[in-house]
């Protein structure tokens, strides 16, 4: 039980962080700093050298190499953090000079960390509206299917059983690639929604419709069916309700394969463009050689999409997940 | 079982059909062709419109698809536009590199996975169990892309084993199979890790439903040793669920290698594609697509065999 509630705790952290964004983020998404290009998390500390303690402060990054982009500290200066200036809820006192940066910087000087908050919104977001769909729409395929029989049935179970064959990521992948490659931040928000929410649909199809076959043969069915309740108000108010733990079970494999799939796609250039911030395209600047071995906090999404697939593991365990994607 | 295998049958050969076609159709559908990915703005030029007329991207797609049907029912499955070779050319050999990696995969997930879900399943592993049942719980979060960017990290920071660039000369000691089997390294840990781990928690839950069984019971009153009834005998009848998934882990394996492939460059079909896609390279994209649906078909058809000769009732 203590599992579980660790994996609800990750997973609500996760999502209080993505609410919280512009609170949160100590800079905007967009702010440069060009002099610190690369530079390394800033740790905040409470000892300084001389082993006396201060309030909560952060020593300034001095440029060795501009080649090799290699910091050090300047450990003769203590840069204090101020709490809830500017409508943020901590940033560095001195931001011109030694900008609060929890996580590094990226290659354009960036915060990653302002970034990762931002980013969750999106990556969340996404996967979060995404599954939405998916149940909705595999939850309507599926209960039309089980309730109706016959050649419904068979056609849509046919068409899921062929789309549950492929392997998703591919299926992700065509589909992206038939729209316009540049697309703005929105509409691609919008088809990868709905992309996504396709491919988890037969999923959720076939769970649902098994469900209301079965509740449909039961009694309280046609009792329902006898007091005079029309088709539509058996299957929605009697026998959809039966699916609902089903459904929650699905939802939350459903998120992460999401969130994994919008990084996958993001990383190789056709998911969101890459002025957007998600987990995805953060990575892609990311993706080379130089930035693995040298600036492994540039791969922060990685570990913060890590994070969140074992809260929703830990949370709802004991299933392994239908697609890897 | 003669009729149940000529059914699955058709099914395979649909299943190549349908997705080659679909993948050529819904490339050529896509806004902008190869000329305007190649030329960018002097799409509109007389260069453009020899470029389309040679792989006949200026006629009508029900003619172009009529006869990329009848050529590829001959095996010529067209020209690649990126490369200037044929299809058939390309694909066998990034084919081959997706299959050795995704069955490489698969063997050390089986070997490390099944061995570790009996220990943990038996009971009686105590805190090694303890710490494997975390280990893999862990791994199931941690899919393709996320192992296969921290292996390369690894890789990179210790560089103990070499990422991309295979085949190069850069002087490895044992020829062309060390080197390839170097690079396969990396990308095969990073694919058959979180499939270990499903395989290792599968077999853990049969083997607990095994074990509480009567005839293990049995076989213990009967003085038979403790890790000969578990290896054994428990091993053997709780293989079942483990078989029943190797069906969809095709699939996953080629969604995940897609990841794989791309991070640790490794030259697959995956690689391929995308290369194809985004330049619209609408036979090449039919091609990798019908090459991996071959694979699928392979995967889908020995698990089907498999399946029915575990259990007959899936023959209906």
């Amino acid at each position: 039980m203590t599992t579980r509630r660790v994996g609800a705790a990750l997973v609500l952290l996760a999502a209080a962080a993505a609410f919280a964004a512009p609170a949160l983020a100590p800079h905007a998404l967009d702010q440069r700093f060009v002099a610190l290009l690369n530079a390394p998390p800033t740790v905040p500390r409470l000892v300084d050298d001389r082993g006396a303690w201060h309030l909560p402060f952060i020593h300034p990054w001095r440029l060795v190499n501009q080649l090799e982009q290699t910091y050090e500290q300047d450990r003769s200066t203590r840069v204090r953090l101020v709490w809830f200036a500017n409508r943020r809820l901590v940033s560095s006192s001195d931001e011109a000079r030694a900008p609060l940066l929890l996580l590094g910087s990226d290659s354009l000087g960036r915060d990653v960390f302002s970034r990762l908050v931002y980013g969750a919104r999106t990556s969340l977001g996404l996967a979060a509206v995404a599954s939405l769909g998916a149940i909705l729409l595999g939850g309507t395929l599926g209960a039309t299917a089980g309730y109706a029989g016959g050649i419904v049935d068979d056609l849509l179970m046919r068409a899921s059983d062929f789309v549950l064959v492929l392997p998703a990521m591919y299926v992700a992948l065509g589909l992206r690639s038939a729209l316009p490659l540049v697309l703005d931040a929105w509409t691609v928000f919008a088809f990868l929604a709905a992309i996504f929410a396709v491919i988890g649909t037969p999923y959720v199809a076939r769970g649902v419709r098994a469900i209301v076959r079965t509740e449909a043969r039961l009694d309280y069915a046609s009792a329902a069916a006898a007091l005079g309740a029309g088709h539509a108000r058996v299957l929605v108010r009697h026998l959809l309700p039966a699916a609902r733990g089903f459904l929650v079970v699905e939802a939350t494999t459903l998120v992460p394969a999401f969130i994994v799939a919008e990084a996958t796609l993001s990383y190789v250039g056709l998911g969101f463009p890459d002025g957007v911030s998600s987990w995805g395209t953060m990575l892609h600047e990311a993706s080379s050689i130089r930035a693995f071995t040298d600036f492994p906090w540039l791969l922060s999404p990685a570990a913060a999409m890590f994070v969140v697939v074992l809260g929703l593991n830990l949370a709802f365990q004991h299933r392994p997940p239908l697609s890897q994607a | 079982m003669l009729a149940f295998l000529a059914r699955r049958l058709c099914f395979a050969a649909f299943l190549v059909f349908a997705v080659s076609s679909g993948a050529l159709v819904l490339a050529r559908l896509a806004p902008g062709d190869f000329a305007t990915a190649d030329l960018g703005v002097r799409a509109q030029s007389a260069e453009a419109g020899r470029l389309r007329s040679r792989y006949g991207l200026d006629r009508p797609l029900g003619a172009q698809y009529a006869e990329w049907l009848s050529r590829a029912a001959r095996f010529d499955f067209g020209e690649s536009m990126l490369y200037g070779r044929p299809v058939r050319d390309l694909i066998p050999e990034r084919a081959a590199n997706t299959a050795v990696l995704a069955l490489a995969a698969l063997a050390v997930a089986t070997l490390i996975g099944l061995p570790l879900g009996v220990i943990t399943g038996s009971g009686r592993g105590g805190l090694p169990a303890a710490i494997i049942r975390a280990g893999s719980v862990a791994l199931l979060s941690a899919p393709p892309l996320l192992t296969s960017l921290f292996l390369v990290f690894l890789a990179a920071r210790t560089r103990l084993l070499p990422v991309g660039g295979m085949g190069g000369s850069t002087g490895a000691a044992g020829g062309a199979l060390a080197d390839f089997v170097r690079h396969l390294i990396v990308p095969a840990a990073a694919l058959a890790l979180p499939l270990a781990a499903m395989f290792e928690r599968l077999q853990s839950q049969a083997m607990s439903e095994t074990i509480a069984q009567r005839f293990v019971l049995a076989a213990l009153a009967r003085g038979i040793p403790w890790p000969r009834v578990l290896w054994r005998g428990a091993f053997k009848a709780a293989l079942r669920p483990v078989a029943s998934v190797y069906g969809i882990v095709v699939g996953t394996l080629l969604s995940g290698s897609f990841a794989v492939e791309i991070i640790t460059s490794w030259p697959g079909l995956g690689r391929l594609m995308l290369d194809a896609l985004r330049y619209r390279d609408v036979y090449l994209v039919a091609g990798c697509a019908a090459a991996g649906a071959v694979f699928l078909a392979i995967g889908t058809l020995m698990s089907d065999v498999a399946l029915a000769l575990v259990d007959p009732r899936t023959q209906e």
